[in-house]
């Protein structure tokens, strides 16, 4: 069985051939640190500045309004400590939702202990938070408003134009970590109001280890890394040349592909979606039914647990990923099926299938047989199963 | 991440099922924490373990430290059944990964409370044998 099916795409994505290409020059021939005087240093420089305005571009910002970074977590990183730094005469109180990445959520948590207070907002069964919830949170003392633009693990899309307008209204700041949609969706950060924005590159077909943050002009920016004055003396350290090129060639290959792409992944999802559902007893679909990134499939499986069920698709060469906590080596299943008001054991038999443009329906029908028989098998060894099917409970 | 003990027994576990008319059930672990063991065992009147079998709701540790502890068991007296520990198990698999190792606390567990069911029905007392305990986190020093 040497067949491999990748549905994790969520997790990372494969690198675009176009963007390799774009990024190989850059280890052997201009491989000059893009900060240097001499005319070597040229072509380096122009890579960087190529993909400052086509990552720019794909949310409608000024490009001298992206900072690089190495990624989605240190741009949420220095998004929320900047602002809570930079705004903390103006108060100490930030606004941000039970499911957000962790990368944000930690980053909070560890800003409690330095003094500020956090407001974590609930969200509905779909995973979408309440406007009305957000303007009552507000208060005097808020400085900030953290929102992800889409869910990493259930999908489902925030109403972030919405969101950016009650921000705006109250003079409050507004980031949002769009490491999933970012390539994915339309975003434009002047009609949605967004003041700060995470990027990552390996999301949309780019290579790991490079992001961006945009932060509105005119807003204050404590450097997270001090150092060398790289990227206007906001973030130090040698640029990631070939990182940020590829990254460049990877937005203007999704601004270009966005809504064919789309439509082909969300036809995909929907018949993926469509025969788990009816062919499978005692499974749901976790997030929002439609609004939804366009390739991601989340369920849960009752009576069983994730990490059994990902081991027995990986002997067929199928990559997916769930929510369960075995998978993670903690004993709480994932915070974000619990936010959406699943019970624990319910939490512990998620399965998170996430498409690509190269995924096939024959890939997707091969999967669903195949996780049919492998649902049956782990509930036959399962004591819930058994008490469920001889008390209905 | 497993060794190939634990992938062959969680692939091809032995003693899924149940046992009617068990001699002994027990039922440890919480949903809460994502793995429910149940062991029954079916013992004849000189105190041997005949027969076990077991139904799990786990990862795949879970799965295999209840396939191999039913393995263990078989054969053995009661008394000689809590012999059987986590570390037994353990040992069994060729280790586990240290998150994994509170599954074959679950284990060692699970077999202590159906045999704990099993002296409880025929009224007797096997020594050292202690009464299952609510939450297996309160074994983790034991």
């Amino acid at each position: 069985m040497n067949r491999q099916i990748y549905l994790d795409n969520a997790a990372t994505t494969k690198i675009n051939e176009e963007v390799l290409n774009a990024m190989l020059p850059h280890f052997t021939q201009t491989y000059a640190n893009p900060s240097a005087i001499y005319t070597f240093a040229g072509e380096a420089k122009k890579a960087v500045d190529t993909a400052r305005t086509q990552t720019a571009a794909l949310i409608n910002a000024a490009p001298e309004e992206l900072y690089f970074t190495s990624g989605g977590t240190e741009s949420d990183n220095w998004a929320i400590k900047a602002v809570a730094e930079a705004y903390r005469e103006k108060g100490r109180h930030i606004i941000t939702t039970k499911i957000e990445h962790h990368a944000v959520l930690h980053t909070c948590q560890y800003l409690e202990k330095q003094g500020c207070e956090v407001t974590y907002l609930d969200v509905d069964e779909t995973g979408a938070i309440s406007l009305d919830a957000l303007q009552s949170a507000i208060r005097p003392d808020t400085v900030l408003i953290s929102v992800m633009t889409a869910n990493n693990e259930i999908g489902t899309i925030e109403p972030i134009a919405q969101i950016g307008a009650i921000a705006h209204e109250h003079g409050v700041l507004f980031h949002t970590d769009a490491v999933q949609a970012y390539g994915h969706l339309a975003l434009d950060v002047e009609a949605m109001h967004i003041d700060l924005l995470s990027a990552s590159a390996h999301k949309l077909n780019g290579p790991k280890g490079v992001g961006f943050l945009y932060v509105r002009k005119g807003i204050k920016l404590p450097p997270l890394l001090h150092g060398g004055a790289q990227e206007r003396n906001r973030r130090a350290g040698t640029l990631n040349v070939a990182g940020i090129a590829g990254f460049g060639k990877a937005a203007e290959l999704a601004a270009a592909h966005m809504e064919e792409k789309a439509a082909r992944e969300t036809a995909l999802r929907d018949h993926l979606i469509t025969r788990i559902l009816s062919e499978i007893p005692y499974c749901r679909l976790n997030g929002h039914p439609t609004d939804r990134l366009s390739n991601n499939a989340n369920f849960c499986f009752r009576f069983i647990e994730g990490e059994s069920l990902l081991i027995l698709l990986d002997q067929l060469g199928i990559c997916a990923s769930s929510g369960s906590a075995c998978t993670s080596g903690a004993l709480e299943p994932s915070h974000v099926l619990l936010a959406i008001g699943l019970p624990h054991e319910i939490a512990h038999g998620s399965l998170r299938l996430t498409l690509s443009d190269e995924t096939t329906q024959e890939e997707l029908d091969f999967v669903v047989d195949e996780l049919k028989k492998i649902v049956d098998r782990l509930r036959v060894m399962s004591p819930l199963y058994e008490d469920f099917m001889k008390n209905g409970r | 991440m497993y060794s190939e003990k634990v992938m062959d027994h969680f692939n091809n576990p032995r003693n899924v099922g149940e046992l009617e008319n068990a001699s002994g059930i027990g039922t440890v672990g919480n949903a809460k924490c994502g793995d429910i063991m149940r062991i029954y065992l079916d013992i004849d009147e000189q105190g041997v373990i005949q027969d076990a079998k077991f139904k799990t709701f786990g990862c795949g540790a879970a799965v295999a430290t209840s396939s191999m502890a039913t393995e263990l068991v078989k054969g053995k007296t009661v008394q000689d059944a809590l012999t059987v520990t986590n570390k037994a198990v353990m040992e069994a698999l060729d280790g586990l990964p240290p998150v994994k190792v509170h599954c074959s606390l679950l284990a060692e567990e699970a077999i202590h409370a159906a045999l704990w069911d099993y002296a409880k029905k025929h009224h007797i007392e096997i020594a050292g044998l202690k009464p299952p305990v609510e939450d297996i986190e309160q074994r983790k020093d034991a």
